[in-house]
């Protein structure tokens, strides 16, 4: 290729700066051919080199006595005792679910799955965390159902069941929507595979789909914002087979059961490119690849489509030299395509070859470690400060709290999220103890007496209000939502969505959101061991709200001890643990009954926080308690009417007096205070549990009691208003919170 | 007792099926692999749920060209106990080993949930543990469960008894409310009219230990064992 063809043009296609390239000349000595520009583009871009957040996200705690595999791999391990590890990480597909929503959130669940058993681990759990507009828009319905039946036909395909999430509807994502997965897996402790070419003279094997010209660039592509040519881009969204995927994850695993694999990594983003650059690099070997071996779907691919197709299903892996026929009989069991395609060698090289001819030879290191950082100039919004200011004495309180109530159940944020789940297969392999609609799945683990915890959160609108304090409520919400099943928090996966980081008010709400979750990780003692950074997530230069998404992953032991959210018996106790103060900043209250997103976020106090989460695991492992739920969207008034609703079985009403202590009547019913957990116990323990909580200075009171068919919450020292005391009949609540989202979708 | 649980591409539910017979009632099991035949010695085989061959033209239709299926079709000819879940129940209709044909659910949607099931038969190799008219919780987990059939064939089914089980309500009655896919009568689940094959869109493997709450299912496993331990039942 005549080297004059690289134009500014150019350049601007394959997204690299002038510095950029000057940075690939220096490291070359020469100028790159086509086949290496395209690999230096796709290697990189933001979404594989990091370039923007790598040396923040150094400032992340990520390690801890659990910890078997931090950051760097294909996914995070975290050992759980009994020989086993749990594998895990949590991915985003934005930019192709918008284009092309079943097949983005299909290829999104693709993906982590292949991450999740190249570490050598089954996968046994899928979550997701979704951002969508307003329903009431109907390019946001077509989205909401295209990702539903997209991330619903591939994980059920495959029989990894899909065991919760969270969905959170707002206008700022009607452009970009965000679908971040989740994957969980066992491995056994002594068989975690690395992505490492180990080995000089070790074959090279690709094995699974055929190479195609499909999603080509497509880490180029998402690596950049959205306009109205958004549509245009639609090639370079992959398309997904489930049932090959199933074959790939079988035969990964049964050829992991013997010893002749040396290393694997699948083929994700800038596909060949990185599996081979970065195998190399991690192990400081180099790959020499005969591009001619490669299988392909259609004749005629050039070496730069065959080293950037992110054609999906496809893995690279290493075996132990004369051990090739083992492994392609394993592969030709499970019908995959299998061919040996190199060696590894130790020039520190990708050197790719065809029929002969050298077509590019690029430094391993190069591609994969040594792109450019960037310490990306930050600074606040303009706007921040009227964000943050909001004046309480201007907003009337409550006058009708039985219509604030029901206008908060309908709200699909806070709904019941029925509609989509039952979509997902979320039973199969059998593990499922705690399905979804609960604070958080939980799932035994077999062979062991233990069951792990799972929940996906994030509130961005607290993250747009105070960058570090929705962050740290990010952690501390996820966490929360394990304590009330009972687990312990042992690690934490993220994924970061954020807009144009060339934006400095988009790097400093980044920033602050990284110093947070750093604080709260350390406070809450859990380790973050793998991630995700979604950068350019704007549209017509519209940002989305900065949504640092938290998954988190909890031991439960013994595992018959976990509990739901929803009351269980007639004459319990309701007790809430930790305290309700004036918290209406960036509510739901505030969104849906006075269309503001405003105010500062609830303040957390991670002391307190850690208080409440220690004495709530302490008294279900006691065996005390009956149900827990936490407090969150919608305040105090919503978590009561869930845990009135939300179970399968019989649904039991309550009875609630409150006081107002001082407090406005919106902000005690709907108010977002953090660190309050509400509780049901059995009637003859309620003094010993309050007694617990008071041992381990956590603020305890009983605010009720469970029973009848209604949900009554009185407000004492109030009785002079009518209208704020709330009372329902379950039927009402349950009609208006269960069928809010296909009313919306106008299927009821 | 050795079971025999085959194992199509793309089937995923195998692993449940072997850790219920195996880990859970304590019986041998033996996978078996789509390209293989069976090997002597099974009392029972299991087609488990899944998508074999991704579900791709129709659900089950390429899995009945399996090698493997010659000797299911040979087992089940002379007698043996063979039971279909989900996608299992959809490659023996398939097959021809169970009469009828899998329409996509009403919703399209695919439908995971517990639903409620009545036993319409009692006295069989598959029930003799439940009561007549017992209703089962047991979760359904498809896309195609709509079960239909020509009126002939219907009425030959119900006339013989081969309607095992209907999806009802909580207390037992079969109401077009209760019925999650569209079957045709409500029904869930058949046996043919020699009584030893048995396809059920329910999963009872998902439902048959304390520590996930329900264990409707297991009536199912211990009548099949039952049957197995009684062989005047079976004529292999």
């Amino acid at each position: 290729m005549n080297a004059s063809v690289i134009t500014k043009a150019v350049l601007e296609q394959h997204k690299l700066s002038e510095e950029e390239y000057k940075k690939i000349l220096e490291i070359l000595g020469r100028e790159p051919n086509w086949t290496e520009l395209g690999m230096f583009s796709a290697m990189w871009s933001e979404h594989c080199s990091y370039k923007s957040s790598r040396i923040h996200l150094k400032k992340l705690p990520t390690t801890g006595p659990r910890v078997v595999q931090g950051p760097g791999e294909n996914a995070g391990v975290v050992d759980i005792g009994d020989g086993l590890c749990a594998v895990f990480k949590m991915e985003s597909h934005n930019h192709p679910s918008f284009i092309e929503p079943y097949q983005g959130a299909a290829t999104g669940v693709g993906g982590i799955l292949r991450d999740i058993f190249t570490m050598g681990a089954r996968p046994i759990a899928l979550l997701n965390s979704l951002r969508f507009g307003g329903l009431d828009n109907a390019n946001t319905r077509h989205l909401l159902k295209g990702v539903v039946s997209g991330i619903a036909g591939y994980g059920n395909c495959m029989g990894v069941p899909t065991v919760g999430g969270e969905i959170v509807f707002n206008d700022i994502y009607a452009l970009n929507p965000l679908v971040n997965v989740f994957c969980l897996g066992i491995a056994k402790r002594d068989k975690i595979f690395l992505g490492k070419a180990a080995g000089v003279g070790n074959p090279v094997i690709y094995f699974g789909s055929k190479t195609g010209r499909d999603g080509i660039h497509g880490a180029t592509m998402a690596s950049d914002s959205f306009d109205e040519e958004a549509a245009q881009k639609r090639p370079t969204v992959q398309v997904g087979d489930p049932f090959t995927e199933k074959l790939l994850l079988e035969a990964c695993l049964e050829l992991m059961s013997g010893d002749c694999l040396v290393g694997i990594q699948d083929m994700g983003a800038a596909g060949l490119t990185s599996s081979a650059c970065e195998m190399a690099s991690r192990e400081g070997t180099g790959v020499e690849l005969d591009l001619a071996q490669v299988p392909r779907r259609e004749p005629g691919m050039t070496p730069y489509e065959v080293m950037l197709s992110e054609s999906q299903e496809r893995m690279l892996m290493v075996a132990t030299a004369g051990r090739e026929d083992e492994v392609i009989k394993i592969c030709r069991k499970w019908d995959l395509d299998v061919a040996v395609i190199g060696r590894v060698t130790d020039t520190g090289k990708v050197v790719l070859t065809e029929n002969g001819q050298v077509v590019a030879e690029v430094p391993a290191k190069a591609l994969a470690d040594e792109g450019p950082r960037y310490d990306r100039p930050s600074a606040p919004p303009a706007y921040q400060d009227m964000l943050q200011a909001l004046n309480y004495d201007a907003l009337p309180d409550v006058k009708d709290a039985n219509a604030a109530l029901l206008a908060l159940l309908d709200s699909p944020t806070i709904a019941s999220k029925r509609w989509v789940y039952e979509q997902y297969d979320h039973m199969v392999r059998t593990n499922t103890m705690v399905r979804p609609g609960s604070d958080a799945a939980v799932l035994r683990v077999k062979g062991t007496n233990k069951a792990l915890a799972l929940s996906v959160d994030c509130n961005a609108r607290y993250c747009l209000l105070n960058p570090y304090e929705g962050a740290k409520i990010a952690i501390a919400e996820c966490a929360r939502n394990l304590a009330c099943s009972g687990a312990e928090p042992i690690g934490v996966t993220d994924c970061l969505n954020f807009g144009n980081p060339q934006r400095p008010e988009v790097m400093w709400q980044f920033l602050l959101a990284i110093e947070g979750l750093k604080d709260a990780c350390e406070a809450m003692n859990v380790p973050i061991v793998s991630g995700n950074v979604s950068f350019y997530n704007e549209t017509n230069d519209l940002s989305i709200y900065p949504t640092p998404m938290i998954g988190m992953v909890g031991l439960i032991e013994p595992a018959d001890r976990a509990v739901t959210q929803w009351f269980k018996q007639n004459g319990d106790a309701i007790i809430l643990l930790g305290n309700t103060r004036e918290d209406l900043g960036g509510t739901e209250y505030l969104k849906v009954l006075h269309h503001r997103e405003q105010g500062s976020p609830p303040l957390l106090n991670l002391d307190t926080e850690k208080a409440v989460q220690a004495c709530t695991i302490h008294l279900i492992r006691e065996g005390l308690v009956q149900s827990a739920h936490d407090c969150s969207d919608g305040g105090l008034a919503v978590a009561l009417a869930e845990c009135c609703i939300s179970g399968s079985g019989e649904r039991l009403g309550a009875m609630v007096q409150l006081s107002l202590d001082g407090l406005r009547r919106d902000a005690l019913l709907f108010g977002e205070s953090q660190s309050r957990i509400l509780l049901s116990v059995k009637p003859h323990q309620e003094e010993r549990v309050l007694s617990l909580a008071k041992e381990a200075a956590v603020p305890a009171a009983k605010i009720g009691t469970v029973g009848g068919n209604r949900l009554v919450v009185q407000v004492a020292g109030d009785q002079r208003i009518a209208g704020c005391t709330v009372d329902q009949e379950l039927t009402a609540l349950h009609e208006q919170w269960a069928r809010a989202i296909p009313r919306a979708l106008g299927q009821d | 007792m050795k079971i025999g649980v085959v194992v199509f591409p793309g089937s995923n539910c195998d692993h449940d099926c072997q850790y219920i017979f195996q880990d859970v009632l304590g019986q041998k099991v033996e996978m078996v692999w789509h390209k293989e035949t069976l090997r002597p010695g099974l009392d029972a085989i299991l087609l488990p749920g899944g998508f074999s061959y991704g579900d791709y033209l129709r659900t089950g239709a390429i899995a009945r060209f399996s090698p493997v299926m010659t000797a299911v079709k040979a087992f089940a000819n002379k007698g043996g106990l063979v039971m279909g879940i989900c996608n299992g129940f959809q490659i023996l209709l398939e097959a021809g080993l169970l009469p009828g044909v899998m329409l996509r659910n009403t919703s399209l949607n695919f439908i995971c949930k517990d639903v409620f099931v009545k036993v319409e038969n009692a006295a069989t190799r598959f029930t003799n543990h439940c009561e007549s008219g017992q209703v089962l919780k047991i979760p359904i987990a498809h896309a195609d469960g709509n079960y239909y059939t020509d009126p002939v064939t219907l009425g030959g089914i119900k006339a013989n008894a081969q309607v095992v089980f209907r999806y009802c309500t909580a207390e037992g009655k079969v109401t077009p409310e209760a019925n999650p896919n569209g079957s045709l009568d409500n029904i869930a689940g058949i046996m043919n009219a020699e009584g030893n094959v048995l396809g059920m869109m329910p999963h009872p493997e998902r439902c048959a230990e304390t520590v996930l709450g329900n264990e409707a299912g297991r009536l199912i496993f211990l009548s099949m064992l039952e049957t197995l331990h009684k062989p005047q039942l079976t004529v292999v």
